[in-house]
């Protein structure tokens, strides 16, 4: 894998450290507690309803396994592409990988109706749902990811690390396909139902996962007291950008396409013109947070080497993908099903109106803990094995 | 002049076709026939030779389907969980009132599961229990439903309901699960031992529910003499429940 001469290292256990799980480890405890209750009182408790059926967890849950198969291209970048810088980072790209998809599925998993059954989504198979397909790829990837481990920490298993690291990529392309697809094969909802969808969820993986990354990566080297130089923040830097542009440049084509379509000319209204808070979270947190203002912090040559500008560009750019997520989701569900085009509906089953949705404070503990999930594996993982590089400091990085 | 005549030739000739066409409405469906349903014999299995379907003339609903409605809830008592909020009330039928947005025509319908040839939600759910029987019936497997609402995502036709609390008084032949997704499964309890869909007995002068797979039941005959839209036919689903009068 990387230069002999980089030397990786466990990360120090300190106070600080205990301080920082203990905080992720009171996040899964909320989680559980929500989960408990969700499965003792039913989803009556949750602001989720007949109407907006997936809610807050799953926007928590999707952003995570979403950012999940982002967080591995830096892992990717060094073994497919063959780019020695990013080299050294593929242990801990790897490990957050794995850290954020276990996040994100025990979230999915713990909102079921029935997760007492995951025994029955494990050993029943309908093969024509990518749900299913979904499962298997989730698992896969988990597997690909600890054996891509292994190929970089076991001297005895460096011959396998190419062949692991292609897979896993390849991987990792289908897997957001397949979560993309989720709401791309839904052919009844205006909002979804395109081949756009599973392009968009990849693009948005890489400039997600990165972000993740990029902030994590510079809070552990800070929390350890090790070197990051500005040329590996730097070359982060532009990845991210060109990233964030690709997410925006798919869902304009997205929104153009669907623009040209008379039929889907109602939800895009309501989106992006008439949507109350959808259309907020659309143009001021998806657009200008999570877009606009991250390529601005980036291209400004003023705040070029800045770190902080980069972090905050990487926060902006999670903020925002978060809000994309909430529009698609939950957005996507309020604007009522077209049964009669061209005709108003009524119902006492609320056929033609704008549904409503706010989340309950158990859906919003339950996103929480999916994200103290993630958080705490990834920092029990970097204190277990030797992910971390030494020292991340120009010179050492030119020298390997 | 001679336009003018062709003209009011044709028009005279469609007055009278819908003349004709009323009247075979009303002689067709005038009378809902426990005949049209035979009972399936409990040690055979579930024939795909048939295919049940039911065909509802909207205008001669004259209350729009509520009493079908009523008619569901009794027979499979949902409409009161009490701990649910209104929007989380299952509602396995309900009454839609459709005005065209340039013509103000108005008009009332029940909407429930199409049983649809090509259901989506059969397609998209994971585990199988979304399913299909052989014989066109779509319901849910409570056994094997994992509660992920995939299929209610999926549904075009906003037909299912998932159960937000723990219930109890429960219908022993229509069981309600809670974290379970629930639809109308045309009473296939009933169907199975040779009688109608509740909803169907509750208006017989408006509904015919039979065997779309024999050309020669009532409901086919109906349907070849007066047509039956679908909702939503530009998905090409192909439902199982038709609508005269759309």
């Amino acid at each position: 894998m990387s230069s002999k001469t980089m030397v990786y290292s466990e990360l120090h256990a300190s106070k600080v450290y205990y301080f920082i799980l203990g905080i992720c480890l009171a996040l899964v405890v909320l989680g559980a507690f929500s989960f408990f209750h969700l499965e003792h009182e039913g989803h009556y408790v949750t602001g989720m309803n007949n109407q907006v059926v997936w809610g807050l967890p799953h926007v928590f849950a999707i952003f995570l396994i979403v950012a999940a198969s982002g967080a591995l291209n830096i892992a990717s970048i060094g073994t497919v592409f063959r780019k020695g810088l990013y080299q050294p980072m593929g242990g801990l790209s790897a490990l957050l990988a794995i850290a954020l998809l276990l996040g994100g599925l025990a979230i999915l998993v713990l909102d079921l109706g029935h997760a007492d059954r995951l025994i029955i989504a494990m050993t029943y198979y309908n093969f024509k749902s990518i749900f299913a397909w979904n499962i298997i790829l989730y698992n896969g990837f988990l597997a690909l990811c600890i054996l891509y481990i292994w190929t970089m920490q076991d001297r005895k298993m460096k011959v396998l690390y190419p062949y692991a690291g292609f897979f896993a990529f390849s991987w990792r392309l289908i897997l957001t396909l397949g979560t993309g697809s989720i709401f791309g094969f839904l052919v009844s909802r205006a909002y979804y139902n395109s081949a756009m969808i599973a392009p968009l969820f990849i693009a948005l993986s890489f400039a997600l996962g990165l972000a993740v990354f990029i902030i994590l990566l510079f809070f552990v080297y800070r929390l350890d007291k090790r070197e990051l130089g500005d040329l590996v923040l730097n070359r982060l830097r532009y990845l991210l950008a060109i990233f964030v542009a690709a997410a925006m440049f798919l869902e304009l084509a997205r929104h153009l396409t669907a623009l040209y379509i008379a039929q889907r000319h109602g939800v895009e209204q309501f989106i992006l013109l008439e949507g109350g808070i959808y259309t907020l979270l659309f143009w001021i947190g998806q657009v200008l947070v999570g877009g606009l203002i991250p390529l601005s912090l980036i291209f400004c040559r003023a705040l070029k080497n800045n770190h902080w500008s980069l972090l905050l560009a990487s926060a902006l750019v999670i903020v925002g993908g978060f809000a994309q997520l909430y529009v698609i989701i939950v957005g996507g569900q309020v604007y009522p099903l077209e049964l009669f085009p061209n005709a108003e509906v009524q119902s006492s089953f609320f056929d033609g109106e704008i549904h409503a949705y706010a989340p309950s404070v158990w859906e919003w503990m339950l996103g929480l803990g999916g994200i103290g999930l993630a958080l705490t594996i990834y920092f029990f993982g970097m204190v277990a094995l030797r992910f971390l590089p030494r020292s991340l400091a120009d010179t050492e990085v030119e020298a390997s | 002049m001679s336009q003018i005549n062709a003209y009011r030739r044709k028009f005279m000739a469609t007055l009278g076709g819908v003349a004709v066409g009323g009247l075979a409405s009303s002689v067709i469906l005038r009378t809902v026939q426990a005949g049209d349903v035979p009972a399936k014999p409990a040690d055979q299995p579930v024939s795909n030779q048939v295919r049940w379907g039911m065909l509802i003339d909207v205008n001669r609903l004259t209350d729009g389907g509520a009493s079908m409605v009523e008619a569901c809830k009794r027979e499979h008592g949902w409409g009161n969980d009490p701990k649910a909020r209104p929007e989380q009330q299952a509602q396995w039928m309900r009454t839609v009132k459709v005005t065209d947005k340039l013509t103000k025509y108005s008009f009332t319908l029940p909407v429930m599961c199409q049983h649809c040839e090509e259901p989506p939600c059969v397609d998209v759910c994971p585990t199988g229990a979304s399913m299909k029987r052989a014989d066109g019936i779509v319901q849910v497997n409570k056994h094997i439903c994992i509660g992920c609402r995939y299929c209610m995502m999926a549904c075009p036709y906003k037909a299912r309901s998932f159960v937000h609390e723990s219930l109890t008084d429960q219908r022993p032949h229509s069981p309600r699960g809670i974290g379970t997704v629930e639809s109308c499964n045309l009473c296939v309890h009933r169907v199975d031992q040779g009688q109608l869909p509740a909803c169907v007995e509750a208006a017989p002068n408006a509904v015919i529910f039979g065997d779309l797979n024999d050309p020669n039941s009532r409901i086919s005959q109906a349907m070849k003499a007066l047509g039956g839209s679908q909702i939503r036919a530009d998905l090409s689903l192909n439902t199982g429940v038709r609508y005269l009068g759309l």
